[in-house]
């Protein structure tokens, strides 16, 4: 039995060979569903509820696209990558988009051949101490054991921080944020670093979160968004301005509770374009004219987003910073839609 | 001489009563001289031992006696234990069934599973038992299709095909055989690929026959995929080890050389290797959409591994034979099958249960590796979605102790079963 699906699987590969060239668009149409991938747990960002749904700030990147795509948030399955095996899923043709907090560099960008379309979340990257260690800065961390997630970005930041201010340090290599949390109650290591997201939520969950602090050093940038293959443009502007689509609604008011009252028509021809009610921009990209209603309707502005899941009222509870509005005095800029 | 008797001053008539044996020689006493007092050392030893239980009762026992059961989240456990040590068992009532089933299975569908693994303690009976009835056999031999159209649903007609062309096949062989075994086994595989062919463009168009639903082998997960895992390789592995063991020890160079070069170099590559293998490395060498079962991927890679292991093993016993084994087997006429079926191997493997267990519980547990390539087992459920929730970021002991509890509790039944085999199995006059 085992056999003939193998021999099944086999003969499937040699037949699909040739139509693997096709656009991923009509890939994912002709799937009927979008293949997303996502961290395989991180507090805010992806998880998947006790009913086995997955909820997150990426995963809503995620279901906007299935919604603007193909007309249903639910038309998503979720692929869970870790550090190590993000980045073959997306090359193999695995996965369509990644977003799982991936910082965007120089060389993953070019040498590894992927396309990343916007910023969803500026980051950087923290330290976090226990108070009784007395220290007030990380150059104060000369001889420190860090608690260090591999394969990611962090990593190399730490090398470098340490480097730069001649001071030294060990590693205390760890897999997941998960791993690093007891190690770090238990005293295995000095200072947990990973991005400041990341520590927030990590302390929020601690018994005493006062016990800790964290240091006002930021020693990185970490501009996280969803990331396409390198060659197939068209998918790409598609993920990209759905994900802009959503931070124009912010800066419109158009939210998940008005947009069907606003896709009647509206005063302001912007939002009247990016609702689908004038002009065909849909079309430009191969979509419905109601690609990004769909999307906003699904999940909602980008504001709802971050609030539902990583805002202040949640046990994350992170603040807007850098991921304001630009009008606010944050980053979130959407080019105009016309 | 007749009045001797009167002479003396006392003579006992009648036996005296067994007495008590003295207070420090019985029951309780004399144990726990025995056992625990014997001498300085064990006095020292004893007294420590002691020390050990009573402190890990007194820390653990408020901790279990403590636990909440039916809270929402940590941080409400928290609150109504406030401060007082106790555990927060409530994340193992909200999500068993994710730990069991992973996160994607249907929930209305938990039951296939369930007798799925009901049907496979009954399979796996008259294999483990000797005296039972034969006739639950046939059980055993339907209940890998069986457990496959439960675990993955679609139409019962599937597993129905693949059962009748392993049939054909099987009476093809036994009925070329006389001409050779080589032939028979030939024309077996060719009537086997035959009826899947046929049965398959046959039953093409009915999918909805008998029909379960659907379930992708992404959506396996938690102890459920460790089952799957484990007991499928386990005994894909056996038969396979078998064969190489006897390759390895061929005087035919070709089938010597591929067992000798199949089994080093298993042996020589860690098992994380071979399952970044499937799940990374194979992806590239498939065209893009071609989504070879990831399940698959990784049953073929762990019965590669552990059938290497399993293979030393057995050769470990065939070379534990005396030669006069082989060469009492040749003086009676029988061919190679017939020798090795008859004489050797039901020694040799009698000789390998020690080390064939040993290998069967080190994969069953090696298979929670699998959470490293993002796959969904226990163990993975754990480190992955459970820890990431926002209700249950921070819970570990509860979490990490269930899956040591139900790895325990299979472990420890696969190595009590070997040891009563072992008993049963001895034949030596001791």
């Amino acid at each position: 039995m085992k056999k003939s699906v193998f021999l099944g699987a086999l003969t499937v590969a040699g037949l699909t060979a040739g139509a693997a060239a096709a656009g991923t668009l009509d890939d994912v149409k002709a799937r009927g569903k979008l293949n997303c991938g996502v961290t395989t747990g991180l507090v805010g960002f992806a998880a998947p509820d006790a009913n086995g749904e997955w909820q997150g700030f990426d995963v809503a990147i995620c279901r906007a696209v299935a919604a603007a795509t193909l007309g249903d948030p639910k038309a998503v399955e979720f692929v869970p990558t870790t550090g190590k095996t993000r980045f073959t899923a997306l090359a193999s043709g695995e996965i369509d988009v990644l977003a799982r907090n991936t910082t965007w560099t120089f060389s993953r960008d070019t040498d590894l051949k992927f396309d990343f379309i916007g910023i969803n979340y500026y980051d950087g990257q923290g330290f976090m101490v226990p108070k009784s260690l007395g220290v007030t800065s990380a150059k104060e961390l000369d001889g420190a054991t860090v608690c260090i997630q591999t394969g990611t970005t962090t990593e190399l930041n730490l090398a470098d921080f340490f480097r730069t201010n001649n001071i030294t340090y060990t590693p205390v290599p760890i897999e997941t944020n998960a791993e690093a949390q007891p190690l770090y109650l238990e005293g295995a290591c000095d200072v947990y670093t990973t991005d400041a997201s990341g520590l927030a939520a990590t302390r929020a969950a601690f018994e005493n979160p006062g016990e800790h602090v964290i240091l006002p050093e930021i020693i990185s940038k970490e501009p996280l968004g969803p990331l396409v293959r390198h060659g197939d443009n068209e998918w790409g502007d598609i993920v990209s301005f759905t994900f802009y689509a959503l931070v124009a609604a912010e800066e419109y008011g158009i939210t998940s509770a008005n947009v069907e009252e606003m896709a009647a028509g509206t005063e302001n021809p912007e939002i009247n374009r990016i609702l689908g009610t004038e002009g065909d921009l849909g079309a430009m990209i191969g979509l419905d004219n109601a690609w990004a209603k769909n999307a906003i309707a699904a999940v909602g502005n980008y504001g709802e987003i971050f609030a539902k899941n990583i805002g202040e009222e949640t046990p994350v509870g992170l603040a807007r910073g850098l991921n304001a509005q630009w009008k606010d005095g944050g980053l979130m800029y959407a080019p105009p839609f016309r | 001489m007749s009045d001797t008797h009167s002479q003396l001053a006392f003579v006992r008539t009648e036996m005296l009563a067994q007495k008590e044996p003295p207070a420090k020689d019985k029951g309780a006493v004399k144990w726990v001289r025995t056992n625990l007092f014997s001498s300085w050392s064990n006095t020292i030893l004893t007294l420590v031992a002691f020390y050990v239980i009573v402190k890990l009762i007194v820390s653990a026992g408020p901790w279990f006696a403590n636990g909440l059961w039916d809270t929402n989240s940590l941080s409400e456990c928290r609150a109504i234990l406030d401060g007082a040590r106790g555990a927060c068992f409530s994340v193992l009532s909200e999500r068993w069934q994710q730990l069991l089933f992973g996160i994607a299975y249907p929930s209305d569908q938990y039951w296939r599973p369930t007798l799925a693994f009901v049907i496979m303690l009954v399979a796996a009976a008259p294999v483990l038992f000797v005296k039972l009835p034969r006739i639950l056999l046939v059980v055993t031999g339907l209940f890998p299709f069986v457990a496959y159209w439960l675990l993955w649903g679609g139409t019962f007609l599937t597993p129905l095909v693949s059962l009748i062309g392993v049939i054909a096949g099987y009476y093809a062989f036994k009925n070329v055989e006389r001409f050779g075994f080589v032939l028979g086994l030939g024309a077996g595989v060719i009537v086997a690929a035959i009826v899947w062919k046929i049965g398959g463009a046959l039953t093409a168009s009915m999918d909805d026959v008998l029909a379960l639903r659907a379930v992708a082998s992404r959506d396996m997960g938690g102890y459920m995929l460790n089952m799957m895992l484990g007991v499928v390789c386990i005994s894909l592995s056996l038969p396979i080890g078998i064969m190489l063991a006897l390759g390895r020890q061929s005087h035919m160079p070709i089938i010597k050389g591929i067992s000798v070069v199949f089994i080093e170099f298993i042996r020589g590559v860690p098992l994380i290797t071979l399952l970044f293998v499937a799940s990374v490395v194979l992806a590239y060498f498939f065209p893009p959409e071609t989504n070879m079962d990831l399940i698959l991927r990784v049953i073929i890679m762990i019965t590669m591994f552990s059938s290497a292991y399993i293979a030393e093993v057995i050769r470990g016993g065939l070379a534990a034979l005396p030669k006069g084994q082989y060469e009492a087997a040749d003086s009676l006429g029988l061919d190679y099958a017939q020798a090795m079926r008859l004489i050797i191997l039901p020694q040799a493997l009698k000789i390998s249960i020690p080390g064939i267990v040993n290998v069967a519980v080190g994969l069953f547990k090696d298979t929670t590796l699998v959470s490293v390539i993002s796959m969904f087992d226990l163990v993975g459920m754990i480190r992955g979605p459970i820890l990431a929730s926002t209700e249950w970021n921070g819970v570990y002991w509860e979490l990490y102790g269930f899956a040591a509890l139900l790895f325990f509790v299979t472990c420890y039944s696969i190595s009590q079963y070997s040891q009563w085999l072992e008993r049963q199995l001895r034949t030596d006059h001791r």
